[in-house]
C-alpha cells in the first residue's frame, strides 16, 4: 500500500556510472501537499537522484512510482508532461530572449499557428505579481542579475502547474527578502497540493520550509527526519559524521589601510561609496540584490570602470589600470558565478589553478605538477590528481581551486564575491579556515555575501549595502541578524549620498 | 611519466587527463592514429604501390601543405574563432614573392626596379601574410566582428588583392636571376636536406613548434583558457585581445608560408592558389579531435587529422576510386569523426 498523498517515490533507486556508484538503493518519497527537505555534501547523490527524478537521467536499478503506480520517465519532456518540473542550480535562461519568451519556451502559447504575446506577456506579469519581482516581462533575461534571473527560473517552472516543483539551491543566489518571498510562494503552492522537493545548503532555511528532511550520505539515505523533530546539528551529524564548525577569534588586525575607495559611484548601481580597509581585515559586505556590491567589487577588479571617484592600493592609484595591471599590483577576485566568470570546463586542475600565474616563456610540467599539488594539499582540495578535469570536483572544491588560482598572485587585496555559493557545508568550513589564514598572512579580504550567517560567522568587520550605497558599518561583536537585516532595507531615492552612514 | 604524457599529447580529443581505463578507451581515445594506421595497412594491401617510397614522399609532401595551414587554424579554433580567410592569405603571399621576383618593385620616379634577395622575399612574403593575420585579429578583438564574418571579408579582399598584383595573370618562371642575385627559390619547394622534402621538414618544425607553444607556453595556455571561458580568462589577468590578435597573425603566417611552398614547387605563383584551402585545413583540425567550439584539442591531433585526409586521398586515387566518390568519403569520414567526438564527450572516456 501507497502512504497517503506519495505523489512521486524512488524506490531502492541504484544509480552506477563507470566507476563509481551514485545511489545505492535509495528511497525517497515527495508527497503531495508537502516540501521534502533533501540534504547531502556535494558527491552524495543529491543531483543524481534529483536528475533521475525529473527524467534526465536514468536509473539502473530500482523503480519509480507515481500516485502509487510505476512509472518509467524516458526523458525530461516525458517527465514534464507528467507534470515534474525541476528548476537546476545552474541557470538556464536563453540570455538573449526576454523574460516572457524564456518563461514559456518550449510551450509557447500560439493562436492560429502564430505566437499569442500579448497572453503571454499577460501571465508573465501575473506571474511575477505573485513572485514579488519588479521584472519587466520584456526585459532580455541575460540582462538581469542574477538573483532575478533565479526569479525567472522560478517563475517559469510556477507556470507550467507543476504537481511535483524540484528546486535544486533556488536561494542560492537571493537575499533574505526574496527568500522570504520565495517561501511565501512555495507555501501556496503547498496549499494546492503540489509536492515541493527542496534541496539546499543553508540548513536554517531548509529547516524553516521543509516538512520533512531526507539526508543522503555517500549515496545512502542516511537519515530521515519529520523537520519539528531535528535541528541543525542533527542534520550536520548525519551528513558529516563530522563536527561543526564554531565562529573563530577575529584575527589581529593592524590598521595600514591597504586599500582605499572614495567617493565611487557608477551610474544608478553605485553611489558614492567610501571605505578603507586594513591589512589582516576580513570586511563582509552583505545586502540585498542590487545593493551594489558585485558593482563594486568589479569597479575594484577593473572589470568595469566607475564614473567617479578614486580607488586606491597602498598609494598607488587604480585609475585605468587594466585587470591584467591589477592582479600584478596585488588585487584578486573571486567571481560571484563560477560557471560564467572562473571554471574553465575543458581544462584539467592543475591549468585551471595555475591559469592566473605569470610564468616566463616556458611552462615546465614537472615544476607545475609541482606548484598545483602544493596548493591542492594547502588547500585540502579533494580531486583524484592535479591532471583530473575540473568539471570532476564538486562545487566547493572547484571554487577551492579558483582560490588557488587567485593565490598565486599573490594579492594584497583579495575580493571575495559569494566565496561559499553553492558549496556543501564541509567545504565552506574549510573556505572560511583558508580565508582566516590569508587574512591573518596580512591579507586584506573583501567579501560580499546575502548569507546573513556567513556574514556573521566570517567577517571581522561587516558593511551593510542599500541601493548602491554603503548603508552602515559594524564591528562583529555589535553586528546582529536583526540590525543587519534592517540596515540592509533600500533607502528612499532623496536620501543624501557621500561618505558613511552610521545608523 | 613524460613520455606518456607526451603520447598523449598525440590524441585528439581530451589531453592528458588521467590514465584510461581500459584499452578500449584507450583506443577509442587514440581513434584517429588508430584510423591512420588501418588506412595505412589496408591500401599498403589493396595497393603494392601504396608503401613505395616515391608515394609515401609525395603523399607527406602533399599533407605538409595542408598541416602547415591547420597548425595555425588549430590556434584560431582553440581560441573559440574560426579563420576562413587562409587559402587567400596563401594565394596572395604566392604573387607577392612571385610579383618580387620576377618584376622587382618598380620605383617610377627613380626608373628603376629593385630586386630582393630571395630570402628576403620570402620574409616580406611571409610578413604580409602576418599582416592580414592581424586584420583578422583586429576586427575580430578589437571591433568584435564575428571571425566568421570578419575573415570571409578578408578572404575576399586578399584574393581580389592576389588578383590585382598581376591583373589575374600568372607570375611565370619563379628561378630568379644569378645577375640580380635572387636565385633559389624553388628550393623551398622542391629542395631536400639529408633526402628528405624542405616542405616536411617545414611541417615538423610548424608542428612541432606549434606542439610546443600550444603545450608548453603560457601563450598556448591562453589560447586554451579563451577559447574555453572568455570571461574567466579576462579575470585571470589574462590579455584576451592580444591572444585574439595574436592567433589570427600566426593563421596569416602559417598560411603565407603555405603559398610560398606551392609558388615553389611550380615555379609560379597564380593568383587563384589556395582555394578551398580553408575547408581542408579545417576538416584536419576537426578530425584530429578540436573542439569548433574552442578550449579544447591539439596540435598533435591536427597533425595525425592531415595525415589522414592525405592518406586517403592518395589511397582512393591509387585503388582508382572515382574522383566524386573520393569527395563523398571525405565528407562522410569528417561527420564521422565529430560524432564520435560528441560520442566521447557524452560517456565521458
Amino acid at each position: 500500500m501507497t502512504p497517503t498523498g506519495a505523489l512521486l517515490a524512488a524506490r531502492a533507486v541504484s544509480r552506477q556510472f563507470p566507476g563509481t556508484l551514485a545511489l545505492d538503493r535509495v528511497d525517497f518519497t515527495a508527497r503531495a501537499g508537502q516540501v521534502t527537505g533533501l540534504v547531502g555534501e556535494n558527491g552524495a547523490g543529491k543531483s543524481t537522484l534529483m536528475r533521475i527524478l525529473a527524467g534526465i537521467d536514468q536509473p539502473t536499478g530500482g523503480s519509480l512510482e507515481m500516485d502509487g503506480r510505476p512509472v518509467r520517465l524516458a526523458s525530461a519532456r516525458d517527465a514534464a508532461a507528467r507534470g515534474i518540473a525541476m528548476i537546476h542550480q545552474e541557470l538556464n535562461l536563453v540570455p538573449d530572449l526576454s523574460v516572457t519568451d524564456n518563461i514559456f519556451l518550449g510551450r509557447e502559447l500560439a493562436r492560429r499557428g502564430m505566437l499569442d504575446r500579448g497572453a503571454e506577456e499577460q501571465q508573465t506579469r501575473s506571474l511575477l505579481a505573485r513572485l514579488e519581482q519588479p521584472i519587466d516581462p520584456r526585459a532580455p533575461a541575460g540582462k538581469l542579475p542574477i538573483g532575478q534571473q533565479q526569479t525567472v527560473e522560478i517563475a517559469r517552472a510556477i507556470a507550467q502547474d507543476a504537481r511535483v516543483l524540484i528546486m535544486d539551491e533556488p536561494s542560492s543566489a537571493l537575499s533574505a527578502a526574496e527568500t522570504a518571498v520565495l517561501f511565501r510562494v512555495i507555501r501556496d503552492l503547498k496549499t494546492r497540493g503540489a509536492a515541493v522537493i527542496y534541496i539546499s545548503h543553508r540548513l536554517e532555511e531548509l529547516l524553516e520550509i521543509a516538512d520533512t528532511v531526507t539526508v543522503l550520505r555517500d549515496g545512502r539515505v542516511a537519515a530521515e527526519a519529520a523537520c519539528c523533530s531535528v535541528g541543525i546539528d542533527w542534520i550536520v551529524e548525519k551528513m558529516t559524521g563530522g563536527i561543526p564548525s564554531s565562529r573563530a577569534p577575529a584575527a589581529t588586525v593592524s590598521r595600514a589601510p591597504v586599500f582605499t575607495a572614495q567617493s565611487v559611484s557608477l551610474g544608478r548601481e553605485l553611489r558614492g561609496v567610501s571605505f578603507a580597509v586594513g591589512a589582516g581585515e576580513i570586511v563582509g559586505f552583505y545586502g540585498l540584490l542590487g545593493a551594489g556590491r558585485t558593482p563594486l567589487f568589479e569597479c575594484i577588479a577593473g572589470l568595469r570602470a566607475p564614473d567617479r571617484g578614486e580607488m586606491r592600493l597602498g598609494r598607488r592609484s587604480l585609475d585605468r589600470l587594466s585587470i591584467a595591471a591589477r592582479i600584478a599590483a596585488g588585487i584578486a577576485l573571486l567571481p560571484e558565478s563560477r560557471q560564467r566568470d572562473a571554471i574553465v570546463p575543458a581544462l584539467s586542475v592543475r591549468e585551471n589553478i595555475l591559469l592566473a600565474s605569470r610564468a616566463g616563456f616556458y611552462i615546465s610540467p614537472v615544476e607545475e605538477r609541482r606548484r598545483a599539488g602544493e596548493l591542492v594539499a594547502e588547500l585540502h582540495i579533494r580531486t583524484s590528481g592535479v591532471e583530473s578535469p575540473i568539471t570532476s570536483l564538486s562545487g566547493g572544491n572547484q571554487q577551492k581551486v579558483v582560490l588557488a588560482r587567485y593565490l598565486i598572485t599573490s594579492p594584497k587585496l583579495l575580493l571575495l564575491d559569494e566565496p561559499t555559493c553553492g558549496v556543501d557545508i564541509g567545504a565552506r568550513a574549510e573556505i572560511y579556515e583558508i580565508i582566516r589564514r590569508l587574512a591573518g598572512r596580512g591579507m586584506a579580504v573583501l567579501f560580499a555575501s546575502s548569507d546573513l550567517q556567513e556574514v556573521l560567522t566570517l567577517a571581522t568587520r561587516i558593511v551593510v549595502m542599500a541601493s548602491g550605497r554603503i548603508a552602515a558599518e559594524f564591528a562583529a561583536a555589535e553586528a546582529s541578524e536583526e540590525a543587519l537585516m534592517a540596515a540592509s532595507s533600500p533607502l528612499p531615492e532623496h536620501a543624501g549620498g557621500g561618505t558613511l552612514g552610521q545608523r | 611519466m613524460d613520455n606518456v604524457e607526451a603520447a598523449q599529447n598525440l590524441l585528439p580529443g581530451v589531453a592528458p587527463r588521467g590514465i584510461a581505463r581500459t584499452a578500449g578507451a584507450l583506443l577509442f581515445r587514440g581513434r584517429a592514429l588508430v584510423a591512420l594506421f588501418a588506412l595505412l595497412v589496408a591500401f599498403s594491401v589493396l595497393s603494392p604501390a601504396f608503401l613505395s617510397a616515391a608515394n609515401l614522399t609525395i603523399l607527406v609532401k602533399h599533407v605538409a601543405i595542408n598541416a602547415i595551414m591547420a597548425v595555425g587554424m588549430t590556434f584560431v579554433i582553440l581560441s573559440g574563432g574560426i579563420d576562413l580567410s587562409v587559402g587567400s592569405i596563401a594565394g596572395l603571399a604566392g604573387m607577392i614573392a612571385g610579383g618580387l621576383i620576377d618584376h622587382g618593385v618598380v620605383l617610377r620616379s627613380f626608373g628603376v626596379a629593385v630586386y630582393f634577395d630571395v630570402w628576403l622575399v620570402v620574409l616580406i612574403a611571409v610578413l604580409a601574410g602576418a599582416a592580414v593575420g592581424a586584420i583578422n585579429g583586429l576586427l575580430v578583438a578589437r571591433l568584435s566582428v564575428a571571425p566568421f564574418i570578419a575573415t570571409l571579408g578578408t578572404m575576399y579582399a586578399a584574393r581580389g588583392a592576389a588578383l590585382l598584383l598581376s591583373g589575374g595573370a600568372t607570375f611565370p618562371n619563379l628561378v630568379g636571376r644569378p645577375d640580380l642575385h635572387n636565385t633559389g627559390f624553388p628550393f623551398l619547394g622542391s629542395g631536400a636536406i639529408l633526402h628528405v622534402p624542405v616542405p616536411i621538414w617545414l611541417m615538423l618544425l610548424f608542428g612541432a613548434g606549434g606542439a610546443f607553444a600550444a603545450v608548453r607556453t603560457p601563450f598556448g595556455r591562453h589560447v586554451y583558457a579563451v577559447g574555453g571561458n572568455e570571461r574567466a580568462a579576462l579575470l585571470s589577468g589574462i590579455r584576451v585581445k592580444r591572444v585574439q590578435l595574436l592567433v589570427y597573425v600566426i593563421s596569416g603566417l602559417c598560411s603565407a608560408v603555405v603559398g610560398l611552398i606551392i609558388a615553389s614547387q611550380l615555379a609560379a605563383s597564380h593568383p587563384a592558389t589556395g582555394q578551398s584551402f580553408e575547408l581542408n585545413a579545417i576538416a584536419a583540425v576537426v578530425l584530429g579531435g578540436t573542439s569548433l567550439m574552442g578550449g579544447r584539442g591539439g596540435i598533435g591531433g591536427t597533425i595525425v587529422g592531415a595525415l589522414v585526409i592525405g592518406a586517403l586521398a592518395d589511397g582512393l586515387v591509387l585503388m582508382g576510386v572515382s574522383e566524386f566518390w573520393q569527395i563523398v568519403i571525405k565528407g562522410v569520414v569528417i561527420v564521422v569523426a565529430v560524432v564520435l567526438d560528441q560520442l566521447q564527450r557524452r560517456l565521458r572516456w
